[in-house]
C-alpha cells in the first residue's frame, strides 16, 4: 500500500519531506505521471500541488512560487508587465492541460534539457529558493542544475520559491521556442535573453539557452561577444559565431546537431538585432 | 446547388452525434465483458531471423496467467475439433503468420510470437515483462535498394510483391524510347515519400468470446475482411463466426487490415483461457507494430515538345511493402493508375513493383498509393511550368484531361469530368499571391511563396473489382414503423450512417428519424463489401437507394390494390401485417446488389480500360511562410477544390475534405516514421507526431458537384481525394518561395536548412 | 488494502476504494463506470482523456487518484444538465465538429470551461481556440468545424443561451 501524505501548509510539508526522504514528491505531476500506469508504484507519495503557489511582485524582484502553475504565469499581468518573457514561455508549455498541472518547480526539479521554463530563467538571472527542516538557502539556476537531469536539491529539500530580479532599465528581454509544431511540442532549441543596453551598447548579457546541451545553460561565449558592442548586424552575426563554443547539441528524434547549431546562432542573432531595434 | 426537396443535399447533423459529445457512444474499450481477460502480445525486436524459443522467468507468478505460442495449438484440426484451421492472417496471400511459430522466421521488429492473457492488463503486462523471446538475427533488409538488389530473399527470389506495367500510345520500350526521344525537352525527377502513420485516436482494440458461435467484436473497418481471415484461422464455416464492428474512433485505413491480425490473437487467447479476451493495444504498441503508408520511390519523366504539350510520360514506382504481402498489391495498383495524373498524353509507361523488406507490413492509408504518385507527377507538372516559364496554373488549364480524352489506361472519360469546374473555382478565389517577403512576429524575416495542384482519384474499387465484390445491401420495413438500412459499410467517423439514413429516407418519402442503421454485424447484415476506397457512398450509398426504392415500388404497389392509403411507414406496416410479400424470416425488404453501368471493360491482362467507374477531381493552393531563422514554415493559406458529384450532406463532406487535407498538409510539413534496424524510433505520439489546432490555417473549402450519371443523386468518392494533392502544393509552394526543389516529404526544417546551406 | 478516496464527480460524491498511484482515467472508466473519458495515449498528448479538477482542464492520464482526493472532477458525462446539452455540445452536433468521437469527450470537455470561462470571444476568438485547444488532438475533421462550433458556443454563452 503506497502512503499518500498531503501536507496541511508549507510548513509541514517541508517537514514531511524530511520524515520520508524516499517519497515520490509530486507536484502538477505532468511529467513524472507521463506512463504512471506502466511505472513500478512508490513506497509513498508526498503530494505537493498547491503548495508554494502565488505571484508577489515587489520593488526589486518577482517572487514565483515553486508550486504556480504554468497556467498562472502565462495569464499573470504583473509578470507580463517586467518580465514578460515569462508568461509567453509559460504559453508555450505543452498546451492547456499540462499548464494547469504543470508547476515552475516541477519544471525546475526535473531540470530536464528540454524543460521550456529554463533558458527564461537564466535569462532573467532567477535565484531558486530551497527549504529544509535545516533552514532554507539560494541559489542561482546555474549552481541548481548540475548536470543532465541532476540538480543541487538535497534529499531533504523542496524549492519553495522562484525569484527573478527587476531588469535594469532599457533592458531587452527575448524568448523564443522552436518546437517540433506549433503547439504541445517538445522543444528543438529554446533561447531567452536579458540584453541591458546603456547608451547604445550592450552593457550586460545574458542568453540561456535550451535543448542545446546536457542542460539548459548560460552561454557564455556569447555573452562574452556581446557585453561592450553595439546591438548590430555585426554583433549579431559575432555572437551567433560565438554560441558554438558554448554548445554541444546533439542527434536525435527530433532533430539534428546541425540544425540546432544553426538555429540556436539564429534566434541569439535576431535577439540582438531586435535589441537594437528596440532601443530605436 | 438548388434547394434541397428531400433529405439527400442537406447538413443534417450526423445521427450518432448526440452520443458522441455526450461520451455516451461506448467503444470496444468501454463495453462491459463478464468475465473478460486482458491479452498482450509478445514481440520480436529482430527485424529477421529465427524465432527459437520463449523463456519465462520461473520467478514469476504463472498461476493466473495463460501463454500463448503456435506450437501450442492444433493446427488443422479445425475448429469442430476443438482446434485451429491454418496459422495465416488471410489477406490476399496467405504468407503472414498470426504467430511466428519457435523455429519459424521472424521478419520484421514487432511481429507477435506469442500471447499472453491475464485477469488484469496490469498483469498481462507483468507477465509480458516476464517473458524473453530468443532470437537470432540475420542481415535484414531495410531500403527499396536492398529490396530490389535481393541479396537476402524474403519472397521468392526477387522480392518483388507485385509488379505492373501500363503502357499506353505504345507497344513496347523501343517504341516508348522513340516517343521520349521525339521531346523537345525532358523534366525528370526522383520523389520521395515517408512511411506515415494514421494516427486513429483511439487505438486498435478487438474482443473475443464464445457463445455458440465464435464472436468477435471490436474497432474495424470491414467486418467481413475479418470474417474471412477467421475462417482461415479456425478452419470453420461461415456462420461458426460472428464478426460485429463497435464504434470505431477512427480509421484512415489503418482499421482495414490489421484489426484481422487482433481478432485472430483474441480468438486464440479466448480458446486457451475459455473466457473472453479483450486486447486494446497502447499507444507505443500500436505505432510500433501497425500498418502505415507504404513509403515510396517514384521516378517520372516528363517530355514535352516545344509548345509545352506533354508527348510522353515515363514513370517507374517502388513502393516498400514491408514483411509481408497484406494489401500492397493493391494500394500499388491504385498508385500506378494514378501516375501519370489528369493530363494530356497520347504516350505513357508506367512500371510498379511493390517490394519485400524487413519493415513492419506497410498498408492501406486514406488515398491508398495516389498521394505518393500524386507528390511526383505535380512536382513534375509544376517543374514543366517553371521550366516552359508558364504559370503554373494556366499549363494545368492548358493540358488537364477533359470529357473526350482519354486516361494512361485507355479510358476515355464521359461524364462527370471536374476539370474545368475546379480550375474555375480555384482561379475565383486565388486573388494574389502573398507578398514575397516580410517579418513575423519575433522579428524574424521570412520569405512567402504559393503552389497549386491538381489532380483525380478514381472512385470506387479498380477496373473488375466492384463487379467482382457484388456488395449487396437491404432495406427492411419493420413493425415498428421504422426501417432499417443493412450494410457491412462501417461508420469510422465519416458518416456513412447518417448518409444513409438521408438516401433511404429520401427514396420512401420519409424523415431521416425513421430510418435505423444496425451496427453492422455478419449475422444481421449482407456483404457490401469493405468500407475503403471511396466507394462507401457512392456504390453502398447507391445501393442503399435502389433497395429502398424498390420496396416502396413494391409497398405502393400493394397499397393501391389493398386499397391502404397513408405514407411508406403506414402502408409498410399495413402490409406486414397482413402477412403479404415477407421473407423467409418474416421481414419485408428488398436486397440489392451491386450492378456495373452499362460499357464497362477492363483488361487486368494488360492494366487496359476503365480504371474506374467515374473520378473525382480535386485543386489545391497553399500559401506558405517560411521564417529564415529557424526555417519552420507555417501554411498560411490552404484552399481545397473537390469535386464529390453530389454532396449528399455538405457538412460531412466539408469536414471530409478538411480532415484529409489536414493529414496531407501533416505528411508535408510534420509527419514522420522515423525507422532505425527496422524498428520505429519514435512510437509514441510525442515524437510521432500529427499537427495540432495551431498547425494549421482556417481552411478555405470549396464543394464542386459535376454529378455521376450512376451514382446515388450524383455522388462520387470523397475519402481519400482530399489526401492526395496537398503535399505537392505545399513542395510548390516551397520552391516558389524558396528557389530550391523539395522532391521528398515530409519537408522538415532541418531539410530547409540543408538545402539552403547546400544552395548557397 | 486501500483508505477510501473522496471524489466529487459531477457533482455527486463518490467513494472508491483505489490505490492513490492509479491513474484517475482508469478510476473513472473501471471504478465509476464513467466511459465517456478516453483513453488516446497515455502520455499526455493527446488530451482525449480530459476532464476538469476543481474547475481546470487537465489530463487524467496524468493525474492520480491521490491527487483528486477531496476534490471536484467534471467529465463529459456531467457537461449536460439532463438532457439539455452544454453549448459546446450542442454547437459540436450542429456543426459537424465530432467525426469518429474519440476525441469529442476531451474537446468538448476542455472547451466548454474554456467558453465558460469566457474565452473565445471577439475578433481573435478563433485564434484563442486554437491556442487554448492545442492540447486535443482530432485526427478525423482537420480542426475546422471544430473551431466553428467552440466560437459558436462562447457566443450562445456570451447571449446567456444555455
Amino acid at each position: 500500500m503506497t502512503a499518500y501524505l498531503r501536507p496541511t501548509d508549507d510548513a509541514h510539508a517541508i517537514a514531511l519531506r524530511a520524515a520520508h526522504a524516499d517519497y515520490l514528491v509530486l507536484a502538477g505531476g505532468t511529467d513524472l505521471l507521463v506512463a504512471a500506469h506502466h511505472k513500478p508504484v512508490p513506497v509513498g507519495i508526498l503530494d505537493i500541488a498547491g503548495r508554494f503557489a502565488g505571484i508577489s511582485v515587489d520593488a526589486d524582484a518577482a517572487r514565483i512560487g515553486a508550486g504556480t502553475t504554468w497556467r498562472a504565469i502565462a495569464t499573470s499581468a504583473e509578470l507580463a508587465a517586467t518580465w514578460p518573457i515569462l508568461p509567453a514561455a509559460a504559453r508555450e508549455v505543452g498546451a492547456l492541460q499540462i499548464q494547469t498541472r504543470g508547476t515552475i518547480g516541477g519544471n525546475l526539479a526535473t531540470s530536464s534539457p528540454v524543460g521550456d521554463g529554463l533558458p527564461v530563467l537564466l535569462a532573467l538571472d532567477a535565484t531558486i529558493h530551497l527549504a529544509s527542516v535545516r533552514g532554507a538557502r539560494a541559489v542561482p539556476y546555474r549552481a541548481f542544475c548540475t548536470g543532465y537531469r541532476t540538480t543541487a536539491l538535497g534529499a531533504d529539500e523542496l524549492i519553495t520559491a522562484v525569484t527573478v530580479p527587476r531588469p535594469a532599465p532599457g533592458t531587452y528581454l527575448g524568448w523564443r521556442k522552436v518546437g517540433t509544431r506549433a503547439a504541445q511540442s517538445i522543444s528543438k532549441v529554446m533561447a531567452a535573453c536579458a540584453l541591458e543596453l546603456v547608451d547604445g551598447r550592450i552593457a550586460a548579457a545574458r542568453f540561456g539557452v535550451g535543448a542545446v546541451a546536457a542542460r539548459p545553460i548560460r552561454a557564455a561565449a556569447a555573452e562574452a561577444a556581446a557585453t561592450g558592442q553595439p546591438p548590430t548586424a555585426a554583433t549579431a552575426a559575432a555572437v551567433a559565431a560565438a554560441l558554438r563554443h558554448d554548445i554541444t547539441p546533439i542527434d536525435d528524434v527530433r532533430s539534428t546537431a546541425a540544425y540546432r547549431l544553426e538555429v540556436a546562432g539564429n534566434l541569439l542573432a535576431r535577439f540582438v538585432t531586435n535589441a537594437g531595434r528596440a532601443q530605436g | 446547388m438548388s434547394a434541397p426537396s428531400g433529405p439527400v443535399g442537406r447538413s443534417l447533423p450526423r445521427v450518432d452525434g448526440v452520443a458522441k459529445v455526450t461520451g455516451a457512444a461506448r467503444y470496444l474499450d468501454d463495453l462491459p465483458l463478464a468475465g473478460v481477460h486482458h491479452g498482450v502480445t509478445v514481440r520480436s525486436t529482430i527485424a529477421h531471423g529465427t524465432f527459437d524459443g520463449l523463456d519465462l522467468d520461473p520467478a514469476f507468478d504463472w498461476s493466473q496467467v495463460v501463454v500463448v505460442t503456435a506450437d501450442r495449438l492444433a493446427w488443422g484440426a479445425g475448429l469442430a475439433a476443438g482446434g485451429f484451421g491454418e496459422n495465416y492472417v488471410a489477406m490476399i496471400d496467405r504468407d503472414q503468420p498470426a504467430l511466428v511459430p519457435p523455429g519459424g522466421r521472424i521478419k520484421h521488429v514487432a511481429e507477435p510470437l506469442a500471447l499472453i492473457a491475464a485477469p488484469t492488463k496490469a498483469l498481462a503486462l507483468a507477465a509480458r515483462a516476464a517473458c524473453t523471446p530468443r532470437q537470432t538475427a540475420r542481415p535484414a533488409v531495410l531500403t527499396i535498394d536492398d529490396a530490389l538488389r535481393a541479396d537476402v530473399a524474403l519472397y521468392g527470389d526477387d522480392n518483388v510483391f507485385k509488379q505492373f506495367l501500363i503502357r499506353k500510345g505504345h507497344a513496347d520500350d523501343d517504341e516508348f524510347d522513340l516517343a521520349m526521344v521525339a521531346a523537345a525537352q525532358i523534366i525528370e525527377g526522383t520523389y520521395h515519400t515517408g512511411a506515415q502513420e494514421q494516427m486513429y485516436i483511439e487505438p486498435q482494440a478487438m474482443a473475443a468470446w464464445k457463445d455458440g458461435a465464435v464472436h468477435v467484436a471490436g474497432s474495424m473497418q470491414c467486418p467481413y475482411y475479418v470474417h474471412k481471415a477467421l475462417k482461415v484461422l479456425l478452419g470453420c464455416e461461415a456462420d461458426d463466426v460472428v464478426v460485429a464492428q463497435t464504434v470505431t474512433g477512427g480509421g484512415f485505413g489503418g482499421k482495414e487490415e490489421y484489426p484481422s491480425m487482433l481478432a485472430a490473437h483474441c480468438v486464440m487467447l479466448t480458446a486457451a483461457v475459455g473466457a473472453p479476451v479483450k486486447m486494446v493495444y497502447e499507444r507505443d504498441e500500436d505505432i510500433a507494430a501497425t500498418t502505415k503508408r507504404h513509403p515510396a520511390r517514384v521516378r517520372h519523366r516528363l517530355g514535352l515538345d516545344a509548345d509545352g504539350a506533354i508527348v510522353a510520360i515515363d514513370v517507374d514506382v517502388v513502393f516498400d511493402g514491408g514483411a509481408y504481402l497484406t494489401l500492397s498489391p493493391v494500394v500499388l495498383s491504385r498508385g500506378v493508375l494514378h501516375a501519370a495524373g489528369p493530363y494530356r498524353a497520347p504516350v505513357v509507361r508506367v512500371r510498379g513493383r511493390a517490394v519485400a523488406t524487413n519493415h513492419p507490413p506497410h498498408g492501406a492509408f486514406r488515398g491508398f498509393g495516389a498521394p505518393q504518385t500524386t507528390f511526383a507527377y505535380e512536382r513534375q507538372i509544376d517543374k514543366a511550368a517553371r521550366a516552359l516559364g508558364v504559370a503554373p496554373w494556366a499549363y494545368r488549364t492548358r493540358h488537364a484531361l477533359r470529357p473526350g480524352d482519354t486516361t494512361a489506361t485507355g479510358q476515355r472519360l464521359e461524364h462527370s469530368v471536374g476539370t474545368d469546374e475546379i480550375l474555375a473555382a480555384i482561379a475565383k478565389v486565388a486573388g494574389p499571391p502573398p507578398a514575397r517577403t516580410g517579418e513575423n512576429a519575433h522579428g524574424a524575416p521570412v520569405v512567402r511563396g504559393r503552389g497549386y495542384a491538381f489532380y483525380f482519384h478514381g472512385a470506387g474499387f479498380t477496373g473488375s473489382g466492384e463487379q467482382r465484390l457484388a456488395g449487396k445491401a437491404r432495406v427492411v420495413a419493420r413493425a415498428d414503423g421504422t426501417v432499417a438500412v443493412l450494410a457491412s459499410s462501417t461508420d469510422m467517423g465519416q458518416g456513412a450512417i447518417t448518409i444513409f439514413a438521408q438516401l433511404a429516407a429520401d427514396a420512401l418519402g420519409l424523415p431521416p428519424s425513421a430510418i435505423v442503421v444496425p451496427d453492422p454485424a455478419t449475422d444481421v447484415v449482407p456483404d457490401s463489401g469493405p468500407t475503403v476506397a471511396s466507394r462507401t457512398a457512392m456504390v453502398v450509398g447507391g445501393l442503399v437507394e435502389r433497395a429502398a426504392t424498390a420496396l416502396r415500388a413494391r409497398v405502393e404497389a400493394w397499397a393501391a390494390g389493398a386499397g391502404v392509403a397513408g405514407d411508406f411507414t403506414a402502408r409498410a406496416t399495413a402490409m406486414i401485417a397482413a402477412g403479404v410479400g415477407l421473407d423467409a424470416h418474416g421481414a419485408l425488404g428488398e436486397t440489392v446488389q451491386y450492378e456495373p453501368p452499362p460499357g464497362i471493360h477492363w483488361d487486368d491482362a494488360t492494366y487496359t480500360g476503365q480504371a474506374y467507374p467515374c473520378f473525382g477531381w480535386a485543386g489545391c493552393l497553399v500559401d506558405v511562410e517560411v521564417d529564415r531563422d529557424t526555417h519552420q514554415v507555417a501554411i498560411t493559406r490552404c484552399v481545397h477544390a473537390v469535386d464529390v458529384g453530389k454532396a449528399i450532406n455538405p457538412v460531412i463532406v466539408a469536414g471530409q475534405i478538411e480532415g484529409g487535407t489536414v493529414q496531407a498538409l501533416g505528411w508535408a510539413v510534420l509527419e514522420s516514421v522515423r525507422y532505425k534496424d527496422g524498428k520505429v524510433t519514435n512510437a509514441s505520439m510525442t515524437n510521432c507526431i500529427v499537427p495540432t489546432f495551431g498547425d494549421v490555417p482556417d481552411l478555405e473549402t470549396i464543394i464542386v458537384e459535376c454529378p455521376y450519371p450512376y451514382g446515388p443523386h450524383g455522388a462520387k468518392g470523397v475519402g481519400e481525394i482530399p489526401m492526395d494533392g496537398p503535399a505537392a502544393a505545399v513542395a510548390n509552394a516551397l520552391e516558389d518561395a524558396l528557389g530550391v526543389a523539395f522532391d521528398h516529404v515530409p519537408i522538415l526544417p532541418e531539410d530547409i536548412a540543408r538545402a539552403l546551406a547546400g544552395a548557397s | 488494502m486501500t483508505a477510501p478516496l473522496t471524489i466529487t464527480v459531477n457533482g455527486q460524491p463518490r467513494t472508491v476504494a483505489a490505490s492513490p498511484w492509479r491513474r484517475l482515467l482508469d478510476v473513472l472508466r473501471e471504478d465509476l463506470g464513467l466511459t465517456g473519458t478516453k483513453e488516446g495515449c497515455g502520455e499526455g498528448e493527446c488530451g482525449a482523456c480530459t476532464v476538469l479538477l476543481d474547475g481546470a482542464p487537465v489530463c487524467s492520464c496524468l493525474v492520480v487518484a491521490g491527487q483528486a482526493d477531496g476534490r471536484a472532477v467534471t467529465t463529459v458525462e456531467g457537461l449536460a444538465d439532463g438532457p439539455l446539452l452544454h453549448a459546446v455540445q450542442r454547437e459540436l452536433v450542429a456543426r459537424g465538429g465530432a467525426q469518429c468521437g474519440i476525441c469529442t469527450p476531451g474537446i468538448a470537455v476542455c472547451a466548454a470551461a474554456v467558453v465558460d470561462g469566457g474565452a473565445c470571444r471577439g475578433g481573435d476568438a478563433r485564434a484563442q481556440v486554437r491556442e487554448l485547444l492545442a492540447g486535443n488532438i482530432c485526427r478525423c475533421t482537420g480542426y475546422q468545424l471544430i473551431v466553428d462550433a467552440i466560437v459558436a458556443a462562447a457566443a450562445d454563452v456570451e447571449r446567456g443561451q444555455p
